[in-house]
């Protein structure tokens, strides 16, 4: 099972740290990033194995929506799953 | 990994487009349940749908969790509840009525349908006992629905149903006069009845169903209105292809949803019914669909016609997206639960004349019109047949859910709050057919040869 974390909004330090800190702390792997910065806009999209993570998976949601707030970032994780069956025949 | 483009669309969609499931509903069959004592029906049915439903809003949350995409309805559709009634020795159906709406509280769904009898070709015991207690059922609950299905086209039209919808709607809404007269709301009369539909207030769980099932109904009119603004100059056909890809990414949200919805509570997967409901929020309205195709006013010339290119394509890419679709399927046109509607009706542009012919081409009928309180029950009557007698003739669902205002007028409004939104009273012609009405009978089936 995994799930696509995105992260937009004003580009600032430590976004990508924060962001794995907190996949890190509840043990979701990161699988792989993409990242990109267009003058100050920050796009992130991360790939997460959540198969063995230490929470449920709407604790790990809430705290990255709330690390959103706190950065002032738009943060949404949705599991893969919504991607592929909608983009993918 | 995926592509990135696609992931900002689906997150558009969503946070920026109003892209929601509107609603899963469970559909729970209370043949089960017949007893010939009332109080023991209740008990029965209290026990089956609380046990049935224990965690259907639970489960609606954690999707919701999962998949980032918001669930607004959880929703139960019960069998026609007039059956249950016709079982009893005479029991009194507003019991039951209670019954459901204790059921509701305890299991925290949104609403349960099924308060509902289908007399297209006659009454039994039961359905003349239900839909005489309607009333009383609906201005005593906040989250029941109730139906009657008075037509089809296989049996024809019941015209002493259509004449008793009439007064029962009046009376409705008398009861529930300092409630914004809102009894009605929760009322539908309906034409060709979908068995599986998972919208209300038409919802329930027809016969034919399994025990108990998943329904999911989709919503997206801000997707399609937005994906059209993109292409100013396309050609109408161009426009059609763009609805329908866009319904296909939407309905396949639904299908995803339905299927884990149905593992998760172990209960069948029923349909999706991929239809575009509006709601009376910015940028999730039917009216404004129609408006980017290029009208200048829904509800002038033309609006039959973008109607009938959106309820088409919006079937055509839906019906490849899922593994079953069914109930409604197409475009919803409710008058006060769509702001471009509210602001079209307002401008008195668009009429029920108007919206009449609009029912003709897309998947429900006359849906949440306010009209004047002194409307006769003879004419609310008349309008039920125009309405049953458009879907009989074209094989299709037709419905009609008016709201008397009671003691308003032309230039008022009633303000329901919520998804019901804000319905100005809109004019009604105040000749009379009560003569037509006054008859009673049926209408026969028609012809389904020789069809011009």
């Amino acid at each position: 099972m995994k799930a696509v974390i995105t992260v937009i909004g004003h580009d600032t330090v430590g976004i990508l740290y924060k962001v794995s800190g907190i996949c890190a702390e509840r043990n979701a792997n990161v699988i792989e990033v993409t990242q990109s910065v267009l003058q100050d806009l920050f796009a992130m999209f991360m790939l997460v194995d959540i198969r063995s993570i230490s929470c449920e998976f709407s604790e790990l949601s809430e705290a990255l929506t709330d690390l959103g707030k706190e950065l002032g970032l738009s943060i949404h994780v949705m599991h893969e799953d919504i991607f592929n069956s909608m983009h993918r025949i | 990994m995926l592509n990135t483009s696609d992931i900002l669309e689906t997150i558009r969609m969503i946070q920026d487009e109003c892209l929601d499931i509107r609603t899963i509903t469970m559909g729970i069959s209370l043949l089960d349940c017949c007893a010939e004592d009332m109080n023991i029906v209740c008990d029965r049915v209290y026990e089956k749908i609380t046990r049935k439903a224990e965690k259907l809003v639970a489960t609606g949350q954690q999707i919701e969790t999962e998949y980032g995409i918001p669930i607004i309805n959880k929703r139960i559709s019960i069998t026609p509840a007039a059956m249950l009634v016709s079982a009893t020795r005479g029991g009194d159906p507003v019991l039951l009525a209670r019954t459901l709406q204790r059921a509701a509280e305890t299991t925290g769904v949104n609403f349960i349908g099924g308060f509902s009898a289908l007399v297209q070709k006659g009454f039994s015991a039961g359905d003349d006992a239900l839909i005489r207690a309607i009333p009383q059922a609906l201005a005593e609950t906040s989250n029941l629905c109730a139906s009657v299905n008075v037509g089809s086209t296989k049996a024809g039209i019941n015209m002493d149903a259509v004449r008793l919808m009439g007064e029962i709607i009046r009376e409705s809404a008398e009861l529930t006069a300092d409630h914004q007269c809102f009894g009605p709301a929760k009322l539908v009369v309906l034409c060709n009845a979908p068995e599986d539909n998972p919208f209300m207030a038409g919802a329930f769980h027809g016969v034919g169903e399994p025990d108990c099932e998943i329904h999911v109904g989709v919503s997206g009119p801000g997707v399609v209105r937005a994906a059209i603004e993109k292409y100013p100059d396309a050609t109408i056909d161009e426009l059609a292809n763009i609805i329908k890809r866009t319904a296909f990414k939407i309905t396949r949200m639904g299908q995803l949803v339905g299927t884990r919805a149905s593992k998760m509570l172990d209960v069948p997967f029923g349909i999706v019914d991929l239809s575009l409901a509006p709601t009376p929020a910015v940028g999730d309205s039917v009216a404004h669909i129609l408006e980017g195709m290029g009208l200048s006013i829904c509800g002038m010339h033309g609006t039959t016609a973008a109607l009938a290119l959106l309820n088409d394509a919006v079937k055509k890419g839906g019906v490849m997206a899922s593994s079953s679709v069914g109930g409604l399927s197409g475009a919803f046109i409710p008058v006060s639960e769509d702001a471009g509607m509210i602001d079209a009706a307002n401008s008195g542009v668009l009429s029920i004349e108007k919206l009449e012919a609009m029912t003709a081409v897309c998947s429900v009928g006359l849906d949440m019109i306010v009209i004047p309180g002194d409307t006769p029950a003879s004419t609310i009557s008349a309008i039920i047949a125009d309405e049953a007698a458009i879907g009989m003739v074209n094989s299709k669902t037709t419905a009609v859910r008016v709201i008397p205002a009671i003691g308003k007028k032309e230039g008022e409004e009633l303000d329901f709050g919520g998804l019901f939104g804000v319905g100005p009273v809109m004019p009604v012609r105040r000749e009379s057919a009560e003569k037509f009405i006054a008859r009673g009978g049926r209408i026969p089936a028609p012809m389904q040869s020789l069809k011009n």
